[in-house]
């Protein structure tokens, strides 16, 4: 499973960040790295980016470099969902 | 001798705030990451003797970034005698991460903690002093804005920079550091230096290209270092890369002992950000902040204050008072004329703007400095991809509508240099507020205001804005910009309120630059605009006069052809024997056009040699339109300007004069005015930026040439519609229509040699087929 298909409310770990070249490095400079929590806060109101919360500040990536990151789920808020839905 | 001392940090981590506190220097803060890209310097206010180098904000330092590149080699080549390393404390783990980095330079360094008066607000303890042991230099608590602990880390820094720091080599698991130190080993044979050795080992192993390039090895050391990288990185795996940066973190996530409150509360921030971006409100309230911006800025008080500023200040006081003045001292007339018409009108003119850009960039840097702008590239993000921009070049286009200088210095927070070289290339054609008047010029005089004005007005602005999306998405699919869109990964800072120094700091930054060209390029180019008006080449070398015959008949040849003699004008010299030479003058003379006389101005002769190029899209008949359109390159405004002097009766006659008052006219007029090559000062800037003369030249002819075409096809397609009159023109007018669309919708992978490839697949697989 990838970031990307994480949803809003949802905590997750973080098992790889693939891929190479800048963006990865990018990525990972901002403390995307393997085993850090994320929790994803929003999306943009047209779809895209996200919102993350990573290491206590908010950071916005986009889907599509979402990809690089693999992901495992741990849990999510059902009521931060509904939220942002409403 | 005089100490080096580097200030370091993240973007935001109030650095430059940090730096201004110091230095006393003036200097542009904001809340939009990535503000300060070039690095300055300044003395100690209180101690003359050290220079402080403020360093680009920086997360890391790869090798991507023109920021981080500057950074690192700083750091490398100039040897700083000490690092202050400023942090912010609401955000420590990403922060330190570089202090890891900087670690590796063996530079004696102090740590800065900055914004701990909100770290405490929110009820997080942090123990500071065990960071300090771990890192091995001392960590003081500061507020830049409040100018506390700053002098305590400046005495701190002096202090330590004559020390020796040890190197610290336990940052990375007992794994990764023996392979370092074997690195270190085999590359300490050669010329670099002891203290350079750390840096260079760890580079080595994450394969920077940047050392890797420079670094002199041979074949076998080379082959050497890649085999103990190569062992380690299918021992974890992961790259070499990747295991730097997570052991980084894991490292510091061990020092970082932090002591969250119970309960994890939403902070204001929180609260203001889920009404802000919101899903449903996000796009309404920020239609709502901009045109506030715009109604305060341009609409209401911008336009009461510009209008006092050219009507009563210029209009009425100081233009006649100047001249009444000099008349009184007797200067002579023409002096009078340049002084009161040409410098004080000129310079003026782009004064009256003054007012209305100062609220504009203070409304500007309200919401950048409070952390909106972030949200606004967050939100916009989405929607200017698709035109193969990122979020982050709205901002560049929002501040351009005030003034493009300011507008494409915006552009450096761009990453991707793809993104930020179209975001150059396009800010220009959003109307900066010195194309207003030829707006309102066109709705007003031409379209005669009204309904018809307004709608004119307003279509400005989705030209402006038509004209970046069409070459955002056209440019996108040429060579020199294929590649990946910018990494959008962005830090969405916390709210804060303005603070009110870094707001008027910025305010008055940008306003100041606006002014000072209004002094220096407007004031020289309108001296030379009146010179031109007022001065006229005359043929005095030559002048054929016809012979008249005793009855006051022209006389003619022996073939019926008037007889013609040729005048010269010569000196005519006596020399001091008593013979007398002539001398003949041939040269032009340049002389000042008095009063009425049927003379061209330079001026004019300039616009009717320009004119035939302007033919074509229905301005050129007249010379003023022509003339009008060069003096935009000086300022934008001077188009209005020059229009209204050139007139019989202001401007206000001047659209029926100059362009009939048609509107189809009018209306090719404004499109290339407001989409052509922008005035010298934003072409300053574009040369600045994109600092590269090649790319600079191809700004200005792209702008200028998708002006030329839009306008002609507007014209040119309109005059057949409207008065079905056919030429050439309307022919290239459609052939440069089908242009654009084909370039605006070719799916961008489309190209011939794809297709080519394309059929010979389908012919080879059909002939395996056949062949099976």
């Amino acid at each position: 499973m990838t970031l990307k298909n994480a949803r809003v409310g949802d905590t997750v770990k973080v098992l790889k960040v693939e891929g190479t070249g800048p963006i990865r490095r990018r990525i990972m400079d901002l403390g995307i790295t393997k085993g850090v929590e994320i929790y994803i806060r929003k999306v943009a109101p047209l779809g895209d980016p996200f919102e993350l919360t990573v290491r206590g500040y908010e950071l916005s990536l986009r889907k599509e470099d979402a990809k690089m990151v693999l992901i495992e789920k741990l849990s999510s808020k059902k009521e931060e969902v509904t939220n942002n839905v409403n | 001798m005089s100490i080096k001392i580097a200030l370091v940090g993240n973007p935001n981590s109030g650095k430059t705030t940090l730096f201004n506190a110091l230095t006393g220097s003036n200097q542009y803060v904001g809340n939009w990451p990535g503000v300060t890209v070039e690095k300055k310097e300044g003395r100690i206010k209180w101690n003359k003797e050290v220079i402080l180098t403020d360093l680009p904000g920086v997360y890391s330092l790869s090798p991507y970034t023109p920021e981080e590149i500057v950074a690192r080699n700083y750091l490398v080549e100039e040897h700083p005698s000490a690092i202050i390393n400023i942090v912010d404390g609401t955000n420590l783990e990403r922060n330190l991460y570089l202090t890891t980095q900087l670690l590796d330079f063996g530079i004696p360094m102090v740590i800065a903690v900055n914004f701990m008066d909100i770290v405490a607000k929110r009820g997080v303890k942090l123990n500071l002093k065990k960071v300090s042991e771990e890192l091995g230099c001392k960590v003081i608590e500061i507020s830049a804005l409040k100018n506390k602990g700053i002098k305590e880390v400046a005495l701190e820094a002096i202090e330590v920079s004559a020390k020796k720091p040890s190197m610290k080599r336990d940052i990375f698991s007992p794994r990764v550091e023996s392979v370092l130190g074997k690195i270190e080993r085999l590359i300490s044979h050669g010329y670099i230096e002891e203290n350079e050795l750390r840096w260079m080992s760890v580079k080595l192993f994450e394969r920077d290209e940047e050392i890797c390039a420079h670094i002199d090895l041979n074949e076998k050391t080379r082959d050497e270092i890649e085999a103990v990288i190569k062992g380690l990185e299918n021992e974890l795996d992961d790259d070499s890369i990747g295991i730097i940066i997570s052991e980084r973190y894991d490292y510091v996530t061990k020092i970082v002992e932090k002591r969250m409150p119970g309960k994890d509360k939403m902070s204001i921030s929180d609260k203001i950000d889920r009404i802000v971006t919101n899903r449903w409100l996000a796009i309404p309230i920020f239609a709502l902040i901009m045109f506030a911006v715009y109604f305060l800025a341009i609409g209401s008080v911008g336009a009461l204050s510009t209008e006092f500023m050219n009507e009563k200040l210029f209009g009425e006081w100081i233009v006649p008072g100047a001249t009444s003045l000099l008349e009184g001292w007797g200067v002579a007339d023409w002096l009078v004329g340049l002084i009161a018409d040409g410098v004080i009108g000129g310079v003026g003119a782009v004064l009256g703007f003054v007012p209305q850009m100062l609220i504009l960039f203070l409304l500007l840097s309200l919401l950048e400095d409070c952390g909106y702008m972030s949200r606004i590239a967050f939100i916009m993000d989405r929607l200017f991809r698709r035109f193969g921009l990122s979020g982050k070049s709205f901002i560049p286009m929002l501040i351009a509508s005030g003034c493009g200088v300011p507008g494409i210095m915006a552009s450096r927070t761009i990453e991707q240099q793809n993104d930020r070289k179209i975001t150059i290339m396009t800010t220009g054609f959003i109307p900066c507020s010195a194309k207003m008047p030829i707006v309102s010029f066109v709705a007003g005089s031409i379209f005669g205001g009204g309904w018809r004005g307004a709608l004119v007005a307003t279509s400005a602005y989705f030209i402006g804005i038509a004209a970046v999306i069409c070459s955002g998405i056209i440019l996108k699919k040429f060579k020199a910009f294929k590649g990946h869109p910018s990494p959008f990964v962005m830090e969405l800072p916390e709210y804060h309120v303005p603070a009110a120094k870094n707001v008027f700091k910025s305010t008055w930054d940008r306003g100041w630059s606006f002014v000072k060209r209004a002094g220096t390029v407007i004031l020289l180019a309108s001296v030379l605009i009146w010179v031109g008006q007022n001065v006229t080449i005359e043929d005095t070398s030559e002048k054929q006069t016809v012979v008249l015959d005793a009855d006051g008949e022209i006389a003619t040849d022996d073939e019926g052809r008037p007889l013609v003699e040729k005048q010269k004008h010569v000196h005519v010299i006596e020399n001091e024997d008593g013979t007398i030479t002539v001398e003949e003058i041939d040269h032009k003379g340049i002389r000042f056009i008095q009063d009425e006389c049927n003379c061209k101005s330079i001026l004019q002769m300039l616009g009717e040699g320009i004119s035939v190029v302007f033919k074509p899209l229905g301005f050129g008949e007249s010379w003023e339109t022509s003339v009008a359109t060069i003096l935009g390159l000086v300022a934008k405004e001077e188009v209005v300007g020059a229009l209204g002097t050139m007139s019989s009766g202001g401007i206000e006659t001047a659209g029926d004069e100059f362009l009939d008052g048609s509107y189809l006219k009018g209306f090719s007029f404004m499109i290339f005015n407001l989409l052509c090559a922008p005035c010298f000062a934003a072409i300053g800037a574009i040369k600045n930026e994109m600092n590269n003369r090649k790319w600079t030249i191809a700004t200005i002819s792209y702008m200028t040439g998708f002006a030329y075409a839009m306008s002609l096809i507007v014209y040119q397609i309109g005059k057949l519609f409207r008065w079905g009159s056919f030429s050439v023109w309307t022919v290239i007018a459609f052939v440069l229509l089908a242009v654009f669309l084909y370039l605006l919708f070719k799916p961008a992978k489309f190209s011939l040699i794809n297709i080519v490839k394309k059929i010979f697949t389908k012919k080879e697989k059909s002939a395996d087929k056949i062949s099976a």
